[in-house]
């Protein structure tokens, strides 16, 4: 287990050194110049020259990354170029706002996923399976952003429900959560579905029935958690799907997480804040995964990690 | 009994106590106002701050030693009280004014003024605006690092300053009221360091209370400030992080009270066709042209007769149709509302055929291939698409390149990269309102360099030496003569035709009904969006 645990925490850290090389090899690679940046129409040929040099920015690549990367092992993710921040500070700020977020999103998914997905099995290829299919379908399918501004204008400015975007309450946690977890939802309730289904059909549930016991219990006691083992091990590699979403809906509703901070930042090509926001998201995959991987086997005893 | 009137007593004291304190916030100012925007706010620090969302901030929080008339071009002192030149015009010498107190407490004085102005200078504050103060002397000396002082700013007493230039330059004064001269207290930004930005204590007419990364920004009213009655309000709530369209829905609702990014183009005739809402928005003009550069390095365009003839094949009002009307077409680099603007010129007037002739002459009879550069934020491509279609019908073959701004901007700072670039997004706004800082970055000799902003690459020597010709006329006299010559400038700019000067922006504020400031303050053309100094609440 010990050496299970090691063995995939060195994979993760090779993973994120990957990570860091790629993006920054990508972002060196852009034709935008951060010295011009930085030093703004106004500036002399020798304002320019004097930032470059300041920032490392006419080193060769290789030193310029192994700086970074160096101030990164001392927890420094440099300075935004734009905003003239911490990284850290920005992303310090605003990852509370994010990890709510994500909290409200899993619980939606699972609420409506798991609800639609156990009434789908127990009611099979009755019209109500088949509307909460489609249903599913088109969580699926539908894009986030279009989810987010039909709900944003249905719930918020024609109904009046809910504020129109915004953070600090509850109400201004409901509808991006919900949009958020549609989409899982989406998945969730297809496969909560078909693993219900499987479990229906098991020896030990028609025995449960054949002892005499009720539908309800039989569902909700022997079937529901058994059919919940492969779902809940999905939950860790949601998270990488969630660190796309924010982005989108972070934006739509105007809530200050990290997702809504890469977005301004890829805008304006400001290029420590785009490599800080990367890492930080790859880790969040990367630890989720892991964490998917570690409880699945105290959820199901039949999965043994090697 | 006794304990019951003895309440009463403290109850009373309270009551007056409360009484009193809004009295004096009275003073100050009353009400707060939400104001909001999409991108997070960067940097309160004068030195640095340089976009259009900071701008206006800094100035509420900083003060210079000269300013403008609330909503207009007008020069006046401001920390200052007075000021003479020297009839060479090399010398400026500023009475300050006495009593005013940073937000610290500590009181302003001359050594405040030579303190910010090295601090801009200095290469190692990466001032984006070290360049204007180029004329002062020993410029050179500071910004390559020799020296940390700046020999031609001099403390004469505590309430005079002395400035020397090292050659006559008539936009001084205007430069002395640019935020990058905004003055700061030494002590507060060796405290913050570089985190001054986020700290910023100024003399202004509001100080910065909370800053909450992310989500909002509280000023609160100076209660000291050095005008009487002003600020107006006692509080400015920026919220950020809220999209274009969603501020415009809270604006309707109620919630916020000025939309900083201003009403999102494809909401832009909804609103303006709106009895209820069209009475809640202002227009006004700003120093702002959108225009082609036509990069004079790079075939055909090295041929002025195919520069004129994009000049008349250009409809400029349909591309003024394009983004809604909300602009009106222009025939000159110079914006209508900038002394120098030439009332007289006509520029070339929109004509195909003519154009096809013209690049015919220029050796082009069977058409040309080239590509326009365009930021891609809309309405940006829209108006490359329309333009690409003016030019297919000269038998002009346009290729769009669509990229992210700062890509666009880097590609322009190369001599060889762009062949048209369209300036939609990225334009001149005017730093102050004078000619010279039309021309210098951005058709002058100085701007045709790697990394500048001459995307036309239009080096014109004999022009350039008018320029500084003009330049040289600072006393106060001579400014008839010089606003004369930089009309000239600017015409003879045209019959060389680098750029394709397309349109003049309008600003149109939208604000919340309760809002009430006049007309100008809501599109000052200095302070954007609004003047929050002068803007009160109902």
């Amino acid at each position: 287990m010990i050496a299970y645990i090691l063995r995939r925490l060195v994979q993760a850290i090779l993973i994120l050194l990957g990570v860091s090389i790629v993006t920054y090899a990508l972002l060196y690679m852009l034709p935008a110049d951060p010295a011009r940046q930085i030093a703004g129409r106004s500036a002399t040929a020798e304002t320019v020259a004097n930032i470059r040099e300041q920032l490392g920015l006419n080193l060769p690549f290789y030193e310029q990354y192994l700086r970074y990367l160096g101030n990164l092992l001392t927890g420094d993710f440099g300075r935004s170029y734009l905003q003239k921040t911490e990284v850290g500070e920005l992303i310090a700020a605003r990852l509370p706002a994010t990890l709510l977020l994500m909290a409200g999103a899993i619980f939606c998914e699972l609420l409506f996923g798991l609800t639609a997905g156990a009434i789908g099995a127990i009611k099979r290829n009755t019209p109500l399976d088949r509307g909460l299919m489609v249903a599913s379908f088109v969580g699926v399918s539908a894009p986030q952003f279009v989810v987010g501004i039909l709900m944003l204008y249905l719930f918020a400015v024609v109904l009046g429900w809910f504020p129109i975007g915004g953070y600090g309450t509850f109400a201004h946690l409901v509808l991006p959560s919900v949009s958020m977890g549609f989409l899982g939802a989406g998945w969730y309730s297809r496969m909560m579905r078909s693993s219900m289904l499987d479990v229906l059909r098991q020896d030990y549930v028609r025995t449960a029935r054949a002892k005499g016991l009720g539908r309800a219990r039989v569902f909700f006691v022997h079937a529901f958690p058994n059919a919940l083992l492969p779902i809940i091990a999905m939950i860790g590699i949601d998270i990488g799907m969630f660190m796309s979403g924010i982005v989108v809906v972070e934006s739509v509703f105007g809530w200050p997480g990290i997702g809504q901070l890469a977005w301004q930042a890829i805008q304006r090509v400001d290029i420590p804040i785009i490599m800080g926001v990367t890492l930080v998201s790859a880790c969040a995959i990367v630890l989720g995964n892991l964490l998917a991987d570690l409880v699945a086997p105290f959820i199901d005893p039949r999965i043994k990690l090697r | 009994m006794f304990s019951k009137a003895l309440k009463g007593v403290a109850l009373a004291a309270l009551i007056a106590g409360a009484g009193m304190t809004t009295a004096h916030n009275a003073a100050a100012g009353e009400g707060n106002i939400t104001v909001t925007y999409k991108d997070d706010v960067s940097t309160l620090d004068p030195a640095i701050g340089y976009d259009w969302q900071n701008w206006s901030m800094i100035k509420s929080l900083f003060d210079g030693l000269m300013d403008y008339e609330p909503g207009t071009t007008t020069l006046k002192p401001d920390l200052a009280t007075g000021y003479t030149v020297s009839d060479d015009g090399l010398t400026y010498t500023f009475t300050l004014r006495k009593g005013v107190k940073f937000h610290n407490g500590r009181e302003f004085k001359a050594s405040d003024v030579k303190y910010t102005l090295e601090r801009v200078v200095n290469p190692k504050t990466q001032s984006p605006g070290a360049g204007f103060f180029e004329t002062i002397k020993g410029f050179a000396e500071e910004s390559a690092g020799e020296t940390e002082s700046l020999s031609g700013v001099e403390v004469v007493d505590d309430y005079t300053v002395k400035f020397t230039l090292s050659q006559p330059d008539a936009a001084f004064l205007h430069k002395m009221a640019l935020n990058f001269a905004h003055i700061v207290p030494k002590e507060e930004v060796e405290k913050w360091g570089q985190d001054f930005g986020k700290h910023p204590v100024g003399t202004g007419a509001f100080a910065l209370e909370d800053w909450t990364l992310g989500q909002h920004l509280i000023f609160k009213a100076n209660p000291d400030y050095h005008i009487d009655g002003i600020p107006k309000l006692d509080t400015i709530t920026v919220e950020v992080g809220q999209e274009p369209v969603v501020a415009l829905l809270r604006l309707q609702r109620g919630e916020v009270d000025i939309a900083g990014d201003g009403i999102p183009p494809a909401k832009f005739l909804e609103v303006m066709n709106d009895p209820e809402y069209k009475d809640l928005v202002v227009s006004g003009e700003q120093l702002h042209t959108g225009y082609i550069t036509l990069n004079t390095n790079i075939p055909p365009f090295d041929n002025v007769k195919v520069r004129q003839a994009v000049n008349m094949a250009v409809n400029k009002d349909r591309i003024v149709r394009v983004i809604n009307g909300r602009a009106v077409p222009a025939n000159q680099p110079l914006p209508p509302l900038m002394p120098g603007y030439n009332t007289d010129y006509k520029g070339y007037a929109f004509d195909p055929e003519k154009a096809k002739s013209l690049l015919a002459e220029a050796g082009f009879a069977d058409g040309v291939e080239t590509t326009l550069f365009v930021a891609n934020t809309d309405p940006q491509p829209r108006i490359a698409q329309a333009i690409q279609q003016d030019l297919s019908a000269i038998g002009m073959k346009v290729e769009i390149k669509s990229l992210a701004q700062a890509n666009v901007i880097a590609a322009g700072g190369e001599a060889d990269q762009a062949p048209m670039i369209w300036s939609g997004g990225m334009a001149w706004i005017a730093d102050f309102p004078d000619p010279s800082n039309f021309y210098g970055p951005i058709l002058g000799c100085g701007g045709a360099v790697p990394g500048g902003w001459n995307w036309s690459w239009y080096c014109n020597e004999e022009l350039d030496a008018e320029a500084s010709k003009a330049d040289a006329l600072a006393d106060p006299s001579q400014a008839d003569t010089r606003i004369d010559m930089w009309r000239d400038i600017f015409t003879k700019v045209m019959a060389d035709a680098p750029w394709v000067p397309v349109f003049n922006e309008q600003r149109y504020t939208i604000r919340s009904p309760r809002l009430v400031a006049d007309d100008a303050i809501l599109v000052d053309p200095v302070h954007i969006p609004v003047h929050y100094d002068y803007i009160a609440v109902k």
